[in-house]
């Protein structure tokens, strides 16, 4: 398959007064066309920051972007990208134009790239859009706030589908939604990619979430990763203890007293000047003096399962390859 | 057509929010009295207002002259009324030239922060550490009497008050979600500073503007007292007042009317922006 989107060490490092936060430190993967990589990881840990700075809204500090094979992390003409790349956003309700009626706000990618030649085509083409998405015409002109947030989350989905991008980030889109809502919007998302092709990265921080729709799963913690894989072999053999414990926090529809749960305890490390060694020591009940002195490269402990962990095989029992180890980690 | 019904139900809303206050109201129908009189001074008015009568100079209020006459037996009422023309007039327009300048500057130095802003605002900063009356003093004493130049020293001296109110709201929606979501499909910068930050900034325009219109009025007829604004004849109120002020001991009644012709007008243009900005923002209002 070809690699649609590849990214190489990337860093995105900001400036606070009290230090240099490390938002994004080092990530590496690879998506490929028509496929799904789920990001997972709690708040504050970079992988908004991540969706941001591959589309290009956020400038990265260091590494490569490619996208159909070519470099655009330092690109001058980020509108040209804009029509091939687009992001829905997490919150419906703050990332549409309360002035702006729905008929407005999707048509206005239309507009600014002037793909349309006449007024007429603009609003066949708004129209379509809102059938697409499963908006009734009679909200065309309705403004946001007087919508309900799935149907302000399909505007969303409308405005960035009105430039037929191949790559979409969707940052956490249903995570502000109703539960029953949150289903129908993934529904729709996975339609449109069935029919269109499209590539998403699934930026979230619930895994079950992401189970459904993703094909491959990347979990980060504080700037960087922790576990790659396919998604049904993460589930089926979760390495890493930061894994086991977002997993243990699923919520089961069935009680069982014999259930292992991993609770993490202790505060997030500080992202700000981070002290080399594994940022999840701190909460990590397997930690360990290496784990707080080195910090742990990505490996491929498993056949297409990279973990980012010191004892993630003694944890699990897996017997070390020979000399496997040194193995890029991509 | 729909677009249009819903457009008004946004506005029924702030105009019902406005009924309830009752001082707006009140403002509000002083201010279309104004108006009124001022397009239509020419009907109104008994006489005219250089219309000169030196049998009947300096006369008590009666029923053939309501608030008298001046030292040229000119008929006082008639010249406040053709004054509510000018002094609206200066009003209207040096704000609204004021208004832009501060806007663009404000938005402009909200939006892209750094160095632009910090030259911006350090601009306004010295505009506003001159009282407003002197500046307006100096910049229309640069210029020379009349009534361009008076419009323009009180223009130059609201901007600075607009650059700053546009400037605070610019910061507080430009790191809004939608923005972000502007630049994601290309926006330009100027697309959207125009479409999506002005829109949302708008209510603290309207209200600033109105109740600026009453200080610029306050400012126009302060500086044709000074002489340095409308010249007589023309019936501008502030300089009705400095052609009265030697003749007050005796003949109170030519710098009464005029200078309630300017308190009314103010007032009412501040009951008026007071209540616009709680119709505006039910949130401000507990």
């Amino acid at each position: 398959m070809e690699k649609l989107i590849e990214v190489r060490d990337l860093k995105k490092y900001f400036k606070t007064p009290h230090g240099m936060l490390h938002a994004v430190d080092g990530v590496s993967f690879s998506i490929e066309k028509g496929h799904t990589l789920g990001v997972v990881g709690e708040s504050g840990c970079g992988k908004s920051t991540l969706g941001r700075l591959i589309i290009r809204l956020l400038d990265a500090t260091d590494g490569t972007i490619l996208f159909n094979g070519e470099d655009i992390t330092r690109i001058k003409q980020v509108k040209k990208l804009r029509r091939q790349m687009q992001i829905i956003f997490q919150d419906p309700y703050a990332s549409l134009n309360p002035r702006m009626s729905v008929r407005e706000t999707i048509a206005e990618p239309l507009t600014i790239h002037g793909v349309c030649r006449s007024h007429k085509e603009v609003e066949d083409r708004v129209a379509q859009l809102m059938e697409t998405v499963g908006l009734a015409e009679r909200f065309a002109d309705s403004y946001p706030h007087e919508l309900d947030g799935g149907r302000r989350q399909r505007i969303g989905i409308a405005r960035a589908l009105a430039l037929e991008p191949e790559f979409i980030v969707c940052d956490e889109p249903v995570s502000a939604l109703d539960v029953s809502i949150q289903a129908q919007i993934l529904n729709l998302m996975q339609d449109l990619q069935e029919q269109k092709g499209y590539t998403y990265m699934f930026i979230t921080h619930d895994l079950s979430v992401v189970k459904h729709i993703s094909n491959d799963i990347m979990v980060m913690y504080l700037g960087m990763v922790v576990e790659k894989s396919e998604t049904d072999e993460l589930f089926e053999n979760t390495l890493h203890p930061y894994t086991k414990a977002l997993l243990a926090a699923i919520p089961e529809p069935e009680i069982r007293r014999d259930r292992k749960r991993t609770l993490l305890t202790g505060e997030i490390t500080s992202p700000v000047d981070p002290a080399p060694g594994c940022r999840f020591a701190a909460r990590c009940p397997y930690a360990k003096e290496q784990c707080w002195k080195e910090t742990p490269a990505l490996e491929e402990m498993l056949p297409k399962h990279f973990v980012a962990c010191h004892f993630a095989r003694e944890i699990n029992g897996i017997m070390k390859e020979t000399e496997n180890e040194e193995k890029p980690a991509i | 057509m729909e677009q249009k019904k819903k457009k008004h139900s946004q506005l029924r809303e702030i105009w019902r929010r406005l009924k309830k206050n009752r001082l707006a109201v009140f403002g509000l129908c002083v201010l279309i009295l104004l108006v009124f009189l001022a397009v239509f001074a020419d009907v109104i008015a008994p006489y005219g207002y250089d219309e000169q009568n030196y049998a009947e100079t300096l006369q008590f209020p009666s029923w053939k002259h309501w608030m008298g006459t001046d030292n040229f037996g000119r008929d006082i009422l008639s010249r406040v009324i053709y004054g509510t023309r000018i002094s609206l007039q200066i009003g209207f327009i040096s704000l609204t030239g004021g208004a832009l300048v501060g806007c663009i500057l404000g938005a402009v130095a909200g939006f892209f922060g750094g160095a632009v802003d910090t030259v911006i605002m350090r601009f306004t900063d010295i505009l506003m550490s001159i009282p407003r009356t002197v500046l307006a003093i100096a910049i229309a004493t640069t210029l020379g009497p009349g009534l361009t130049n008076a419009m323009i020293a009180v223009a130059i001296s609201s901007v600075p008050n607009f650059a700053r109110v546009v400037r605070a709201s610019t910061l507080t929606v430009k790191d809004q979600e939608f923005v972000e979501a502007a630049r994601s499909i290309g926006a330009s910068n100027a697309r959207i500073i125009f479409r999506y930050i002005f829109p949302n900034v708008m209510a603290p325009i309207i209200v600033q503007a109105t109740l600026g219109v009453g200080t610029a009025i306050i400012l126009a007829a302060s500086l044709s007292f000074l002489g340095l604004g409308i010249q007589p004849p023309t019936p501008e109120w502030g300089a009705m007042l400095s052609a009265a002020r030697t003749y007050m001991r005796d003949y109170w009644y030519m710098v009464t009317f005029p200078g309630l012709a300017i308190m009314l007008t103010v007032l009412a243009l501040n009951l008026f922006g007071d209540g616009l900005r709680d119709a505006l923002d039910p949130k401000l209002k507990k």
